[in-house]
């Protein structure tokens, strides 16, 4: 595998240099801003402290408000899987976190936008996660990026099904319109990632590699919208990309073959390193998918934050000024996370099919 | 720690909204869609095959009507000449025979010729002596027409007959 004539293109190497070279510009900017800085602050100590940690965090995370533009947000319904029973109520109750909501279970309060079971006077029980399990509280909402998700479903399947039905109504016709758009990516798919990686069985993995590629892709183009319908990070969410490396893991791992459990079980060394082997190549099936859920999460999650983090410092250095430092950088950091949308969509994908085909791949010793 | 802990509920949801984009993606769009362009290419694959054919099989029938061609001139050239040297020789033979032919009859009008020639000049002969007849017996008669004369004569004979 080369992917040097992707460090090679001219674009990429461009917008390096061009980012190394605005880094050291922003370096003195901050300099002297930071000092304008300091004397304002002195003045407006009486105003509220601005954390940008704080506000970039509640960007990040997932919510239980659709964040409008303003003041204005749709509370989103709240669905709850207690030890008693389901319990649905719409996040409005709360009113942003000042009130507690007794319902028909317990008493509930929205703490830093998750639910949380009050017992007795100051103890809070929060809802279970992955690595914390409790089966009192299991939030199953319907979330900010659940939405967003079935807003980027919806959008895939109006744009594949009409896709479909063209090819339907155009056979053996050259593509029109949206399935001309949609036909090269297609085939960019299918004979740049699935063919060379998967070998000639490439057929059967077609679905889901599209699948994986399109959601993606659409999700990361979504989550760079600021404003409804995007404001939400769905694909820097580590639960999505955990859903999906997860996908990953289990087709790679119920499509593999002798070989593959040979190779895990029986490698081609001495009897006695089995014991040492064994628990590396275990490693080894679970931080393939481990790094391909890191990786998508980190990347979108960081475009995110360093998009968040230079609208901030116009509220941190308080003075519209830093917006004709700030803004440029944002929209060069925009345009980048275009690239790396699509990127990490085709990296994630190419690994998947990377990983079917080592599992799937015929030995001939 | 937050930021890295999957949510139960969103993980929940991820994964049966995904999978029911799956199963929908792949009955009603991956499958039409890959079998179309699928389609396409192997037909696409057939013409070029077919082209390919039609064009060997072009230029061999190209090179056949050239061949063709090639020997039709040949033998159109053969049959020129053949067809020259015939009506030479025919040619050459009418003329012999036209020479030979008019030599005959040269000699068959010159014997003719010869023949009339001859009656002519016998039946002028004949004439001749007819009218030489006719003359002298006119002469004769005018010179005895009165008796003094015959009577002379008779006289001059009977002098000449001496006894």
């Amino acid at each position: 595998m080369d992917f040097s004539h992707i460090l090679k293109t001219k674009k990429i190497a461009l917008s390096l240099v061009l980012g190394v070279f605005l880094t050291f510009c922003t370096c003195k900017t901050f300099a002297i801003q930071q000092e304008e800085a300091t004397h304002e602050a002195a003045k407006t100590e009486t105003e509220k402290e601005f954390n940008p940690s704080e506000v970039i965090l509640e960007h990040i995370a997932d919510s239980h408000f659709l964040h409008l533009g303003g003041e204005v947000s749709i509370a989103l319904p709240i669905v709850l899987y207690t030890d008693k029973g389901l319990e649905t109520f719409s996040a409005a109750k709360f009113e942003h976190g000042h009130a507690d909501y007794t319902g028909k279970y317990y008493t509930y309060r929205l703490i830093k936008d998750k639910v949380n079971i009050v017992e007795g006077a100051d103890a809070l029980l929060p809802a279970a996660t992955v690595l914390k399990l409790n089966k009192k509280l299991i939030d199953l909402s319907i979330t900010r990026n659940v939405v967003s998700m079935w807003l980027s479903i919806v959008i895939l399947l109006v744009i594949f099904l009409s896709v479909s039905s063209a090819y339907k109504k155009r056979e053996g016709k050259a593509p029109k319109g949206l399935q001309s758009f949609m036909e090269p990516i297609i085939m960019f798919v299918r004979d740049d990632i699935a063919r060379p990686n998967i070998g000639y069985k490439y057929q059967r993995f077609m679905p889901l590699l599209l699948t994986i590629f399109f959601f993606i892709w659409v999700n990361n183009l979504i989550g760079l919208v600021p404003f409804f319908p995007g404001g939400a990070n769905l694909t820097g969410n580590i639960a999505v990309t955990f859903v999906l490396a997860l996908i990953t893991l289990i087709i790679v791992n119920i499509n593999g073959n002798k070989y593959y459990w040979k190779h895990i079980f029986a490698p081609d060394v001495p009897v006695w390193l089995y014991p040492i082997m064994w628990p590396v190549e275990l490693v080894g099936i679970i931080s393939k998918p481990f790094a391909l859920m890191i990786r998508l999460f980190a990347n979108i999650t960081a475009g995110h934050i360093i998009v968040l983090s230079l609208i901030s410092l116009i509220f941190v250095f308080k003075s519209a000024y830093v917006s004709v430092v700030s803004v440029p950088f944002v929209v060069f950091m925009d345009v980048l996370e275009l690239l790396v949308a699509a990127l990490q969509a085709f990296i994630f994908t190419l690994l998947t099919a990377l990983f079917i085909g080592t599992a799937i791949e015929e030995h001939h010793h | 720690m937050e930021l890295v802990t999957p949510e139960i509920g969103l993980v929940f949801w991820t994964t049966i909204s995904f999978l029911i984009l799956f199963f929908l993606l792949a009955k009603f769009a991956w499958k039409p869609i890959m079998g179309a362009i699928d389609d396409r290419e192997r037909s696409i694959e057939d013409a070029l095959l077919r082209a390919e054919a039609a064009k060997d099989e072009m230029s061999r029938l190209t090179n056949e009507n050239e061949e063709l061609l090639k020997k039709t001139r040949a033998e159109r050239d053969l049959i020129l000449s053949e067809a020259k040297k015939l009506k030479d020789q025919i040619v050459a033979e009418a003329k012999e025979t036209a020479q030979k032919e008019g030599a005959r009859q040269i000699e068959l009008a010159r014997i003719e010729i010869n023949n009339q020639k001859n009656i002519a000049m016998a039946d002028v002969k004949n004439q001749v002596s007819a009218l030489s007849i006719e003359i002298a017996e006119k002469i004769l008669r005018k010179q005895f027409e009165d008796q003094g004369k015959q009577d002379a004569l008779v006289a001059d004979l009977l002098k000449e007959v001496k006894l």
